[in-house]
């Protein structure tokens, strides 16, 4: 235990069990970001995975929104310390996005409009662990949420679902991206307290 | 960068308005900080309940200091701690200073724009601090300006040193005020809005690094306006405060 501060008592909010170590609930959805949201419009949207040996696989919104469509209920944990409970997005699975996807690497990459990048290992985007998520909660995701779509990564730290994701590069040894680069963990486990180097 | 949890002790305190206070906090082992870079502050109830939040350095300091500026929350839970209750001789655990990407660099000599929505000016005063603390780097020659919307007089932070800081022909403050005009102003109170934003600002030709700080929908709204009005993306950066607040 820390530094007792007398007289402070805090929320008393209850011990939820689903929220990590030094994280607390929020009925909000704050937004963190590093610049001006980017507005892309659906008909100017697309999707590639680009493996580590050039090729690319590409959707259009038309063709990301045939494919198969999950409903996911999760908890969202950000590194400012929110954590907001049972979240519903609707999105294409990474399982289904990769179906058709020859590659030995081990690393990801996602770039998004405007220029964000975040490192994400592929087994943390396979196996029902990572959507490409388009609604929130019934409605089309918004911009300043990452819309048209964003990767949701749920079991790491919110910024490792990069918004406005546009493609995952396929490489073959980690790299940072940006909030790595500026501080940031490499791997992000909220319940390890992953949040700075 | 500092990531694990120290003790801090505070050893001053200043109101800057009827809700905020500044803070300053002395962390052994410190070496300075980068302006625009933030805390976390971790308070533990007697009975081991602990809440983090995160506040901006005010301060551009070169040694083991620094200060936050917090202000009350209607509905915070350290915040109101902060303000009201702690006092000089305390001792918090702290977590940084952290943040490598909302900050600037003094041997940057592009010219500077800061935007500040209300409480949102804190790390924007650790940049204008660090650019007159620094008469050595080439930042030092960078012209400054600082757009302030804010409620009211009685709500500006740092006001005497703001004036101080504007008597620099590099430096220049303009006031945006929402809700009440000063004494004798023959501008009434409004919100920011796009045309006056273009005017207030320094103009796209002439390439500034923007730094925008304050709620949400504030720094939504003015990120938006400026890239309309030619200024790069790629120049704008942003913090934003979490939860619901007010566009400009």
């Amino acid at each position: 235990m820390g530094i007792i501060s007398p007289g402070f008592l805090g929320r008393r909010r209850r011990d939820d069990p689903a929220l990590p170590p030094g994280q607390y609930l929020t009925e909000s959805f704050p937004v963190l970001s590093a610049g001006p949201t980017p507005r892309i419009a659906p008909e100017d949207w697309e999707f590639t995975i680009t493996t580590e040996t050039g090729a690319v696989h590409r959707w259009n919104w038309d063709e990301f929104l045939a494919l198969k469509q999950d409903d996911v209920t999760t908890d969202i944990h950000c590194v400012t310390s929110w954590s907001k409970l049972g979240t519903s997005w609707r999105g294409v699975s990474l399982d289904t996005l990769f179906e058709s996807v020859e590659s030995e690497a081990e690393f990801t990459m996602a770039h998004s409009y405007g220029g964000y990048t975040t490192n994400v290992p592929l087994e943390d985007l396979l196996d029902g662990k990572a959507w490409i998520a388009h609604q929130f909660d019934g409605e089309t995701l918004e911009p300043e949420h990452g819309g048209p779509a964003r990767l949701l990564v749920p079991h790491l730290y919110f910024w490792k679902s990069a918004k406005w994701v546009t493609g995952l590069e396929m490489l073959r040894q980690d790299e940072p991206g940006f909030w790595e680069s500026n501080g940031y963990h490499m791997y992000g486990d909220p319940w390890r307290e992953e949040r700075y180097w | 960068m500092r990531t694990g949890w120290n003790v801090a002790e505070v050893i001053s305190v200043k109101s800057e308005t009827r809700q905020a206070r500044t803070l300053r906090l002395r962390l052994p082992g410190l070496t300075g900080h980068r302006a625009g870079q933030h805390v976390d502050v971790r308070l533990t109830a007697p009975d081991g309940y602990t809440a983090v939040r995160s506040y901006s350095v005010a301060s551009a300091l070169p040694g083991d200091e620094l200060d936050i500026t917090v202000e009350e929350l209607d509905d915070g839970e350290v915040s109101p701690y902060l303000v009201r209750q702690v006092a000089v001789g305390d001792q918090l655990e702290v977590r940084g200073p952290v943040g490598g990407w909302f900050v600037w660099d003094p041997s940057d000599a592009s010219p500077v724009q800061l935007i500040a929505g209300g409480s949102g000016v804190v790390p924007l005063m650790a940049m204008l601090r660090a650019h007159a603390a620094d008469g050595t780097d080439a930042g030092y020659a960078a012209p400054f300006r600082l757009l302030y919307s804010v409620r009211g007089p009685d709500s500006v932070f740092y006001r005497a040193e703001l004036a101080e800081l504007a008597a620099s022909p590099l430096v220049e403050v303009t006031f945006i005020y929402t809700r009440t005009s000063p004494p004798g102003s023959s501008t009434p109170p409004g919100r920011l809005d796009a045309a006056t934003l273009a005017t207030s600002v320094l103009p796209p030709t002439d390439n500034p690094a923007v730094f925008i700080c304050g709620a949400t929908a504030f720094v939504e709204t003015v990120a938006d306006w400026l890239t309309q009005a030619g200024h790069s993306p790629a120049r704008i950066k942003t913090e934003r405060y979490g939860g619901t607040g007010t566009r400009p």
